[in-house]
């Protein structure tokens, strides 16, 4: 009645060859193994011609780009002939347009500096290690929380008429409330937007204004910085 | 005739010379693969070995490595450009013209270079905010994170001093513009701004300083600290591709 062991129990007396390893096994530990070695695949050539053929496809597509659409090259600079509107490059446009709200203190040191800040610390702070959800925990603490920081930042931001930041961040606020919300039946939008953790929603909102302010700064600023329609050829 | 190439190749590949350059001979073995990285100056920066799961478009959407594409053809197309350019006023402009009119293909290397900066520039953000959404900055691989950081900003800083080079208006304001908010920096504002322009507005000595930062030191800060974060990745345990999959 013996049942076929596919594996054999063995001594050892070499320590070097077979090392003796205690596993001290507590009561509130367990010997469950959590997780599995991945599968592993060699560098060359797997990983390489991958990123070589990525970036093939990146030079084809830039080529193409080059081939059928030229640089701007405007006249020569001239210091005593300012063009209006006068903007920075694309990337800087969100910036130039907080510019259009704040004293350039704010805008173009204070708020830059503070990005850059809390870009460098995001992975030494526990919120943005922590994965659960927001409301998982304190849910009616948090909810009041976040309902006295968008109040106040809601006045700030009609105070110092910010619309451009304003209807973005009530946009994001109404997203956060609904995700707290406890429907009978939670579709999967609702599901996945109440499994994200605070990080996910600031770092959302961020990526949401940056691209909105960079958008009205590029496309819908004209002369004296006033609000143009893109196709009115003022910009 | 495809075996007898393979086997030229081969046989190129055992020759004193090759094996002279590059440490290892042929065979297809893991072994040779895993000398083919090991042994190159520039590929030990990553491990002989990745996860397989980290390979998948999905995990990175091979962000990471486009941006090194863009920065790779950004230097292959900015040395040809400086063999065309004058730092200096107003002759820069006359080499925009040139580049249009007169050098073979100059419209087509400008072009390339324009467009591939706005790539990696764009690129840049979007790799940072992957790696944000999937999480890659927890620990162990904090210091990366800042490392990357650091490199978001050498690439603006890459990008805003390339702008200033064609001397045309919109290179002169988009400059004379961003400048003008350093000034805003309580206390040292001017000074910092006298210090990158070499003068109170944006003039010959600036065009120059921003050459030389562009050319020069940038790159070498870019190629440096892109170094240390290819071996972090290393260092840190390879790419991240989210929790390891649960022992059932």
């Amino acid at each position: 009645m013996s049942e076929h062991k596919d594996f054999a129990a063995a001594m050892d007396s070499d320590s070097r060859k077979t090392p003796v390893r205690v596993a001290f096994v507590t009561r509130r530990t367990s010997p469950h193994v959590k997780r599995q070695d991945d599968d592993y695949v060699m560098t060359f050539p797997e990983a390489l011609f991958r990123g070589v053929v990525a970036v093939e496809v990146l030079a084809l597509v830039l080529v193409v780009l080059a081939l059928f659409w030229n640089a701007s090259l405007e006249q020569l600079a001239d210091p005593m002939q300012t063009p209006n509107p006068a903007k920075a490059p694309w990337y800087f446009l969100g910036l130039q347009e907080l510019l259009h709200y704040f004293p350039p203190v704010v805008a173009g040191v204070l708020i830059p500096t503070l990005v850059v800040m809390a870009l460098i610390v995001i992975p030494y702070f526990r919120i943005n290690i922590e994965a659960e959800g927001l409301w998982t925990r304190n849910r009616a603490g948090r909810l009041r929380i976040l309902a006295v920081v968008i109040a106040v930042f809601v006045v700030f931001l009609i105070v110092f008429d910010v619309f451009a930041v304003l209807i973005p961040s009530l946009l994001v606020a109404g997203l956060m409330f609904y995700s707290a919300t406890n429907p009978a039946a939670p579709g999967r939008f609702h599901r996945w937007l109440a499994s994200k953790p605070l990080s996910f929603w600031i770092m959302s909102w961020f990526l949401l204004e940056a691209g909105v302010l960079t958008l009205i700064g590029t496309f819908f600023r004209g002369p004296g910085w006033s609000f143009v329609m893109p196709w009115s050829g003022q910009i | 005739m495809a075996n007898s190439l393979e086997a030229r190749l081969t046989s190129l590949r055992d020759t004193r010379v090759w094996r002279s350059i590059f440490r290892s001979g042929s065979g297809a073995t893991n072994l040779r693969r895993a000398l083919a990285v090991q042994q190159n100056v520039f590929l030990h920066l990553a491990s002989v070995k990745v996860r397989k799961r980290s390979l998948a478009f999905r995990v990175t959407w091979f962000l990471g490595t486009l941006t090194l594409g863009a920065f790779l053809i950004l230097v292959l197309t900015g040395i040809p450009l400086m063999l065309y350019y004058h730092p200096s006023v107003p002759q820069a402009y006359a080499d925009m013209n040139d580049l249009r009119f007169v050098v073979s293909a100059g419209v087509f290397l400008r072009n390339l270079h324009r467009w591939s900066a706005h790539a990696m520039v764009l690129l840049v953000f979007a790799h940072m905010f992957k790696v944000f959404y999937r999480g890659a900055y927890r620990p162990p691989r904090e210091f990366n994170w800042v490392i990357g950081v650091v490199l978001l900003l050498i690439t603006l800083f890459l990008s805003y001093t390339g702008y200033l080079l064609p001397w045309d208006q919109l290179a002169f304001w988009a400059i004379t513009v961003g400048s003008n908010l350093i000034s805003a920096v309580p206390v040292f504002g001017a000074r910092i701004r006298f210090l990158l322009l070499g003068g109170h507005t944006v003039n010959a000595n600036a065009l120059l300083r921003f050459y030389v930062l562009h050319c020069v030191i940038l790159p070498l800060a870019a190629v440096t600290f892109v170094a240390i974060h290819f071996w972090r990745i290393r260092k840190d345990g390879g790419i991240y591709s989210g929790e390891s999959k649960r022992h059932e």
